[in-house]
């Protein structure tokens, strides 16, 4: 509602300065980029719906009911239901669930690897940063899903490990990101100043160098959730994934559903259009992020 | 130049070394019950046990000699074997590369022909209606998952028109145009994908260009903007297109093995599937590092065209 309000007055809102500097984001993202405001809130209804999907969805997701198989949808069956009658309307709520535990855990869990990576490479030089981009550089040789299936196909399918290769395959590709912005605030006044007074490394990084990356990561973490959840799909897709009895976006595509979308066209597109649109949410907010951010750090520079 | 191509070259190691040690940790994480595992799973293990298996994957002897062992033989073409099929895995990865590279070469000739000419338009007309077209467009395609659409289009043409897209492979050499026929939709569809990239990136260089001194001469002596555009603007834009190029090898790769799965085309991305799901570990690494160096050389031949297009970066 704020948000609103200061679209319309936005001279006479301006001087509450008083907000934190998160609040006042929002409202920058509300005014400027409308686009990637509405991406945000397309991600935030999935968000939603996906941690609630066990209260919201009107039926199990693995009650079969074989008087009901294949239907069109209808009122009592929003989305029709698959080949052994199971609402497919229930089945995509959980599916949101997962695909959405999966993209917050495994994109703040690389953000946090990048900013790890990042910050001790860029900080201090030398030959562990060296060593540290020739590594990058080769693991950024592989395709990602080629180098997610091979690394799943060796610790096996199932959520945790899904979320711990995927941050880590995110984690050190944005690692990359995170250094160059710490030597660019590496350079900066106030951490010379530091310095001199006898500030020691950490106090160093977690003070004085961490905040001014803070916006690189905050994009970052933005642009991998859409990442993350392509990435699972596709994986869960190819079975490697989530595994089956648990609903998933990518999962739905694929398997013994497959067969059935040529008796029920509807089967195919639910779960894909979920996947595009939750993405192309994120994708516009993470643009929309980079400019607001990218500008502010224009002007403080 | 010869000394920007031994540079180039001499860069190239620490990565070789470092993508083929990623290879060989990732293969080496496997846990000891997946040879068991493996072991249940196949039935034809019968001929083969546990120190087989080991021995197979070298997994007997210590670490380091294992990698040296390992990257010995495959800097000498060996790969080792088959598990399950006890073929050199290096004969697997001739017949499959042509199909993979085919695929790929036909996906970037979509992605190009789409992609350079919306994005210079795009450019051009900056903030027009149709700029604004083509770059939702780019931001559609960037989050619409290439397995959807290609399920879409194996679902819906057979479901309102009784056709479907071939699901048959047939060699180039025997029979080019019921081998363009199969390929071509898995290409198209990768293609699309990847022209998403391109055209933001095409629109970003030329603008970039587009705003430099000399394009201003350019207007300035006269010349109509067409000519601008293409002869001075389009030349110097086209060439952070080509590393751009360069740099899309691994969507290319990744966004094949999914395609090649969905319409059955024999590649690389299949035998991959094929031997993940039959836990044939020494097929999984050749490819993966296969997979790994054909991106690096990729990248390298974009980097020496680069120097070589653009005197600038031989001097840096």
């Amino acid at each position: 509602m704020t948000a609103i309000a200061t679209s319309e007055a936005p001279v006479a809102v301006r001087p509450a300065k008083a907000r934190g500097p998160a609040a006042e984001l929002v409202v920058r993202l509300f005014r400027d980029k409308p686009l990637g405001a509405l991406g945000g809130v397309v991600f935030l209804i999935f968000l939603v719906c996906g941690l609630l999907a066990p209260i919201l969805a009107p039926h199990g997701i693995n009650e079969t009911d074989l008087h009901h198989r294949l239907e069109a949808p209808s009122l009592a069956f929003p989305l029709g239901t698959d080949h052994l009658g199971r609402d497919v309307f229930s089945r995509i709520l959980i599916g949101a669930q997962v695909s959405m535990i999966v993209a917050m855990a495994a994109a703040s869990l690389a953000t946090v690897i990048s900013l790890l990576i990042g910050l001790l490479a860029g900080y201090f030089g030398g030959r562990f940063d060296m060593i540290t981009q020739r590594f990058v550089d080769a693991w950024m040789t592989f395709p990602d899903l080629v180098l997610l299936i091979v690394v799943i196909s060796v610790v096996g399918p199932g959520i945790p490990q899904i979320i711990g290769v995927l941050a880590l395959l995110y984690g050190i590709a944005g690692s990359r990101i995170v250094r160059s912005a710490v030597i660019s605030v590496r350079g900066n006044m106030h951490v010379t100043a530091a310095r001199a007074m006898g500030a020691g490394p950490v106090h160093i990084l977690w003070r004085h160098i961490l905040p001014g990356v803070m916006p690189v990561a905050i994009v970052l973490w933005t642009t991998r959730i859409g990442a993350v959840i392509l990435a699972e799909a596709g994986l869960s897709f190819l079975g490697l994934g989530v595994p089956p009895p648990a609903p998933t976006w990518g999962g739905m595509l694929s398997g013994a559903g497959r067969t059935y979308m040529y008796l029920g066209p509807w089967l195919a597109l639910a779960p894909g259009l979920c996947l595009a649109v939750v993405v192309y949410g994120v994708n516009v907010l993470g643009d929309a992020l980079r400019d607001l951010l990218d500008a502010r750090m224009r002007g403080a520079r | 130049m010869g000394e920007y191509v031994a540079r180039r070259l001499l860069a190239l190691i620490p990565t070789l070394f470092f993508a083929s040690l990623i290879v060989f940790l990732a293969i080496r994480l496997i846990p000891g019950d997946v040879i068991d595992l493996m072991l249940a799973q196949n039935d034809v293990a019968s001929s083969l046990d546990r120190e087989a298996i080991e021995s197979a994957l070298g997994l007997d002897r210590p670490i380091f000699e294992q990698y040296f062992r390992w990257i010995g033989s495959a800097l000498q073409g060996d790969l080792g074997r088959s598990l399950w099929q006890n073929t050199p895995v290096t004969e697997q990865l001739l017949d499959r590369l042509p199909i993979t590279f085919e695929l790929g070469l036909l996906a970037l000739i979509v992605s190009i022909s789409i992609a350079i000419p919306i994005g210079i338009y795009s450019a051009v007309k900056q903030d027009t209606a149709g700029d604004y077209v083509a770059r939702s467009f780019s931001l559609v395609m960037l989050a619409v998952p290439s397995f959807w659409l290609g399920t879409l289009v194996m679902v819906f043409p057979s479901v309102w028109w009784r056709w479907s897209p071939e699901l048959e492979f047939t060699p180039f050499f025997e029979d080019p145009l019921r081998n363009l026929g199969h390929m071509l939709p898995p290409a198209i569809l990768l293609g699309l994908a990847l022209s998403a990239i391109t055209m933001r990136m095409t629109r970003t260089m030329m603008l970039e260009v587009l705003r430099q001194d000399y394009i201003r001469t350019a207007r300035a002596k006269g010349l109509p903007e067409s000519l601008v555009v293409v002869r001075h603007a389009l030349r110097n834009s086209l060439i952070p297109v080509v590393t751009l190029i360069g740099l899309q090898a691994p969507l290319l790769i990744g966004g094949a093995v999914i395609l090649e799965q969905i319409f059955a085309v024999p590649g690389m991305g299949q035998l991959l599937l094929e031997a993940v799901s039959q836990r044939d570990y020494p097929v999984v690494s050749g490819v993966f590092l296969i997979i790994g160096i054909g991106v690096l050389l990729i990248n390298l031949a974009v980097d020496l065209s680069y120097g070589f297009l653009d005197p600038r970066v031989r001097q840096q």
